[in-house]
């Protein structure tokens, strides 16, 4: 059981977990960013490696990934740092980013160097459910990952169950057909969506992400799942001068 | 067919459907769809009769006569260039706006390079009276301002890519992310045989008309079945794909696809995908692409604004790998000097794009009987400002 499955073992809601892109603004603050967010209360990090073509993210990830590049990030110097991050960090932690850049590691070594660290699980949003079963699925096993997939409002019930039983932690619902960093139109349409996910009474617990930016949109967004994710909001806060000193008040203005 | 592509979407090693989750449903709505429809005999009826009375096919197959008495072998242009809006593109523009007919879309979005794609694009939108957004690099739209100002003309809406190296690569990253945002009303014409599948698939089938028609002319002008050798340029490989389609199974015929060097294989500027590049995912595809050694996207160069692309087509980088087809690259300045020879023994300005075919013949080494057919995949028109700049006319 990784730290990720006992977080879902032992608290079942609310759980606020936030992304970032490592490298971001500066090269070498991944860690103390992520201590800071656990300090502040954040039951989860999703940590950001970058890529030159992120298709599914908007404006504020891609301008951060292309200034993690420039600063001269990569898989190799984000397993560096992170090689002492469980001597300051408990809190679960996901890398995510696309696909490219871990088949060029290889996908076995990506999988042993990140749990070697003590990350927990991986969100790779455009490796598919097909190629993540035939070729890549023991990789993640052997080396305790949980993979995370992503459930949208146009994902099929035949495919969500198919997702529940490949998933081993939990279930990304995206809030909506987008990129990241749009804004939460919690409508009807959206509104029954999530309750349609929740009737389905899936094994995995869900946590809801894109558009979650404020204690408003994080309490709507808890009321059909275990949780939420705030990206765009957090990383734009990261452009900000002494974004350290910052991060209590951001955490404790979502949370409420 | 032995090299076409399997159940899964895979040619060998390359291809599959690399989306996000966002785009699952578009693409499995394709993938359900595209055979059933482009097999019907109501889409075969009116595809083939747009091709015949709007584009103008079949395009000739020409025989060269000065090519050949200088290259000593049968020389035949496939002339795609006398095709309307100027180039192959178009073939696949009219294959895909009808099937977005029939799947009921409201919305067609492209991606644009040189503008060729995108001009075929709104063609077909205007033709069929449909909404049309075309994504192009902002640095592309200074560079081919004529084509931005035709596809207005068109009633299109030209929206530059203002993300990452702001050309084509970041030009198609946008236009998936229209997609994401628009999955339901919205199809997305990609112009050439990359994507993920069914769209390598789809594209080289609608490209295929152009070997289809060769095979035959080509046993109308020598009596043969076969040609010795087929070439094309490669940047997508979409005229490539259309002009291999029907010899793949012909073991005999040898397979020649040219990529462009740039300055130079070497030189740093070079979009040479299958000398420079490695095997990776790029744009929902497993294929051979130009990357670091941490897996970002390299930007390419070349002075062709079609070639300038930093992967192939997933069936390109099959054919490459198990060696059915030979890839070769001719440099930024060889394609000039091939294009104006072209002019000056045939009387035909051609695209850069297709001039890279072109200047492959100068290290061809034929036998007196060789048949030889080259793809002219476009005409020069839109390149006249380089080629004037280049040899100060």
């Amino acid at each position: 059981m990784n730290r990720l499955n006992h977080l879902f073992a032992t608290k079942k809601d609310n759980l606020l977990s936030i992304y970032y892109t490592a490298g971001y603004p500066e090269i070498n603050t991944t860690v103390d960013i992520a201590e800071a967010l656990e300090k502040a209360g954040a039951d989860f990090l999703e940590i950001g490696f970058p890529y030159s073509d992120p298709v599914a993210d908007g404006p504020t990830i891609q301008h951060s990934s292309q200034q993690a590049l420039d600063n001269g990030m990569t898989l190799n110097v984000l397993f560096d740092q992170l090689k002492d991050l469980r001597k300051r960090v408990t809190i679960p932690i996901l890398l995510m980013g696309y696909v490219n850049p871990i088949v060029q590691y290889g996908v076995e070594l990506f999988c042993k160097k990140a749990a070697e660290v003590g990350v927990d699980g991986v969100i790779v949003p455009d490796l598919p459910m097909y190629e993540y079963e035939t070729m890549y699925a023991k990789y993640f096993i052997d080396s305790s990952l949980s993979n995370i997939f992503l459930v949208t409002p146009q994902t099929s019930p035949d495919r969500i169950r198919k997702i529940d039983a490949l998933s081993n932690s939990f279930i990304y619902l995206l809030s909506s057909s987008s990129i990241t960093g749009g804004s939460l139109n919690v409508s009807d349409s959206i509104e029954a969506y999530y309750a349609r996910v929740k009737a389905m009474q899936l094994n995995n617990p869900t946590i809801i992400g894109f558009g979650i930016s404020d204690n408003a949109t994080f309490k709507k967004a808890c009321q059909y799942a275990n949780g939420a994710i705030v990206g765009s909001k957090f990383v734009k806060l990261l452009g900000k001068d002494n974004y350290l000193d910052k991060i209590p008040a951001f955490v404790k203005s979502i949370k409420g | 067919m032995k090299y076409g592509v399997n159940e899964q979407g895979y040619y060998g090693d390359f291809g599959g459907a690399y989306v996000p989750e966002m785009l699952y449903p578009n693409v499995e709505e394709l993938r359900q769809q595209y055979l059933k429809i482009i097999e019907e005999p109501d889409f075969k009826a009116e595809f083939d009769q747009l091709l015949k009375d709007y584009v103008g096919r079949p395009s000739p197959l020409y025989y060269a006569k000065r090519y050949s008495e200088k290259y000593g072998a049968n020389i035949f242009l496939k002339r795609e260039d006398l095709n309307h809006t100027g180039s192959h593109k178009i073939n696949n523009a009219i294959g895909q706006i009808l099937l977005a007919q029939r799947l009921g879309k409201k919305r067609i979005i492209a991606e644009t390079g040189a503008g060729q794609h995108g001009v075929a694009t709104a063609t077909v939108c205007a033709l069929k009276g449909i909404e049309c957004v075309v994504y192009m690099g902002e640095i592309d739209m200074a560079r081919q301002a004529p084509n931005v100002s035709r596809m207005k003309m068109l009633g299109a809406k030209v929206v530059p890519a203002t993300s990452g190296s702001k050309t084509l690569k970041d030009a198609t990253n946008e236009a998936l992310r229209d997609w994401i945002a628009n999955p339901v009303d919205t199809h997305y014409i990609i112009g050439s045989v990359v994507g993920p599948y069914p769209y390598p698939d789809m594209v080289a089938r609608f490209q295929s008309i152009i070997s289809f028609e060769a095979k035959k002319q080509l046993f109308e002008h020598t009596g043969k079945q076969l040609p010795e050798y087929v070439m094309a340029c490669v940047g997508g490989g979409s005229n490539a794909m259309g002009m291999f389609y029907h010899f793949l199974d012909d073991e005999s015929v040898r397979l020649i696809a040219v990529e462009a060097a740039g300055k130079g294989v070497g030189s740093g500027h070079s979009a040479a995908t299958t000398f420079l590049g490695k095997e990776g995912v790029l744009h929902g595809s497993r294929t051979i692409l130009m990357q670091t050694d941490d897996g970002q996207v390299v930007e390419p160069y070349s002075i062709s604004a079609g070639l300038d692309y930093p992967g192939i087509g997933p069936q390109h980088a099959h054919l490459y790998k198990i060696n059915r087809a030979q890839y070769t690259s001719v440099t930024d300045d060889e394609a000039l000097q091939a294009g104006l020879l072209c002019c000056q023994l045939e009387g035909i300005i051609p695209a850069i794009e297709s001039a890279h075919a072109l200047a492959q013949l100068e290290k061809m080494k034929f036998k007196k009987d060789d048949n030889v057919i080259i793809c002219l995949s476009g005409r020069g028109d839109k390149d006249l400002d380089t080629y004037i700049k280049y040899f100060n006319y």
